[in-house]
């Protein structure tokens, strides 16, 4: 058994673990990284399609280019190892006294078991894709169903065709992005379908990914049954009126492949091995100020915490997130905070508290589709600050900063909660 | 060539445009800014996409090169690429912004590698 002590430890190797090691080693201290696979990077790895580092590079990047830059901070951080194709299994925290009280217990083909020591945590595992169980849809179970990310996986990656006639569930960005892969790699894609009122991806992804090929986006439609025996066959798609299924005026498509775009949950196996408390609106970690979860010393970053629609953000958020764990490492984390909430129109806020003297930034998610919306924080109905927004959508995230002196006064005021409204 | 109706994707609020041709010149309309002008131009007269997709690895654990177009290169070349790029190898090492296939078409668009592969 192969063990070691480390400052920190970070657990998943992707675009939110490899900005949040190398902010921690930046800093001066010791930090592992445990990642599954066999190359850091992440998902970024097979999302070969540029649209990445707009925000944060102010270029125009693909995947495997962003992933690459944070690569290269990682390789050249003194203190920072990298354990790839490693598993982190058991964790947990001992009694409060001990040096590393965070216990770390992987294993690997190169490192067999592993036993890591730590004093914090960074929770960067990144999310999953929903599956056919989750939406349930009824009919056989034939081959050529696949989630979209995993058939990005089999085509940009292992470089295998999933399909030559495809339907898609769901318009999420994973889905169009998959839906214009297709036809570059000679598949043809007979449309996508969506059951909301408007499309669940990003604009330019409707236009490039679809419009381009003249793919009809089917929205309001859900597929009500698939057939087939051994392969798909066909699926047969269904109006909704209302939430209600519509008996009539369905039609049906004849494909061999069906690939589900129907969302991301936050994977937090881990996290609940380490006893930490969800949000039940996120399906991450609640955080406080610092992005530190309920149990002292493990700090959450990344789509663990709340799935993002882009990486830059992704990074924007990791990056804090380590500046939060050297505090804590240096006995400077700062635990005067307050709660903030969701209001109107919002589905939630991250994180779940704020520091009284010190700047703050938030990402929200909206529940309606709008322009001219105006987002308002308030306190005890007295507003702190108000912004207009050109346009919001539930697909795009929004994020918000609150300066110390935009904060300054309002401390003394009792319960101090904060909410966050789009009217 | 009368009349196309576009979505601006050159900022997220996705103004319907309607793009004209009036008497040799061209009207853009819907959009809230100036970018809606552009975009709205350049979609009527000369519509250009970053063309992305992977290439044969030989000699390498990892199957598959991802690789880009240096820049935009025009709709009606993106056939033709993506063939030539299905009969593209590539062996390692490979670094990031390898030219692979230089000036594709006399178009001066170039097909690059977007990861390094190291031997």
């Amino acid at each position: 058994m192969t063990e070691k002590r480390y400052d920190a430890v970070v657990f998943g190797g992707g675009s939110a673990g490899l900005a949040a090691a190398s902010r921690i080693a930046a800093a001066g201290f010791s930090v592992a990284i445990l990642e599954r696979e066999l190359e850091p990077g992440g998902v970024l790895n097979q999302c070969i399609h540029s649209g990445f580092g707009l925000h944060v590079f102010h270029e125009d990047l693909t995947g495997p280019e962003y992933a690459e830059r944070f690569i290269a901070r990682v390789r050249g951080a003194a203190g920072l190892d990298v354990y790839l194709g490693t598993t982190a299994q058991e964790v947990a925290v001992e009694e409060a006294g001990a040096r590393e009280p965070i216990v770390v217990y992987g294993y690997s083909r190169r490192y067999g078991i592993l036993r890591l020591t730590a004093r914090a945590a960074v929770l960067a595992m990144g999310c999953r894709e929903r599956n056919r169980g989750n939406i349930g849809i009824p009919g056989t179970r034939p081959a050529g169903i696949f989630t979209a990310g995993l058939a990005q996986r089999l085509i940009n990656i292992d470089g295998y065709l999933p399909g030559k006639r495809a339907v898609i569930v769901g318009s999420g960005d994973i889905g169009l992005i998959m839906a214009r892969r297709l036809i570059w790699s000679g598949a043809e894609v007979l449309g996508v379908i969506e059951i909301q009122s408007y499309p669940s991806g990003l604009t330019r992804n409707i236009v490039q990914c679809l419009n381009d090929f003249g793919i009809p986006l089917h929205l309001s439609h859900v597929v009500s049954r698939i057939l087939g025996r051994d392969r798909v066959e066909a699926v047969e798609v269904s109006p909704v009126r209302e939430g209600v299924v519509q008996s009539q005026g369905g039609f049906r498509l004849d494909c061999d492949t069906v690939l589900l775009s129907v969302g991301l949950v936050p994977d937090n196996e881990l996290s609940k091995k380490f006893g930490v408390a969800l949000n039940p609106e996120t399906g991450g970690p609640l955080v406080d100020a610092g992005l530190q979860t309920t149990v002292p010393g493990v700090f959450a970053c990344g789509n663990v915490l709340h799935v993002h629609d882009l990486v830059d953000y992704v990074t924007e958020e990791a990056e804090r997130c380590g500046g939060f764990v050297t505090e804590y490492l240096r006995g400077e984390f700062q635990p005067r905070q307050y709660r903030i909430q969701p209001g109107a129109n919002v589905k939630y806020v991250v994180p779940n508290r704020w520091f009284a003297d010190r700047e703050n930034r938030f990402y929200l998610r909206p529940l309606i589709v709008a322009n001219q919306a105006r987002l308002a924080v308030r306190l005890d109905g007295e507003t702190v600050k108000e912004r207009r927004l050109a346009h919001v959508q539930p697909s795009e995230m929004l994020s918000l900063t609150l300066r110390a002196q935009e904060l300054a006064g309002i401390e003394a005021i009792r319960e101090n909660t904060l909410e966050v409204s789009i009217t | 060539m009368n009349g196309r109706e576009l979505i601006c994707i050159a900022c997220p609020v996705g103004c319907r445009l309607t793009v004209r041709l009036e008497g040799g010149e061209i009207r853009v309309s819907g959009n809230q800014c100036s970018k809606g002008e552009i975009y709205g131009r350049e979609e009527l007269l000369a519509p250009r996409r970053v063309v992305t997709t992977t290439v044969r690895l030989t000699g390498s654990s990892l199957r598959r090169l991802p690789v880009k177009t240096s820049s935009p290169l025009a709709r009606e070349h993106i056939e033709a690429l993506l063939a030539e790029a299905r009969r593209l190898e590539a062996a390692p090492p490979i670094r990031l912004g390898q030219v692979l296939l230089a000036d594709f078409a006399s178009t001066g668009v170039d097909l690059v590698a977007t990861r390094t592969v190291e031997s």
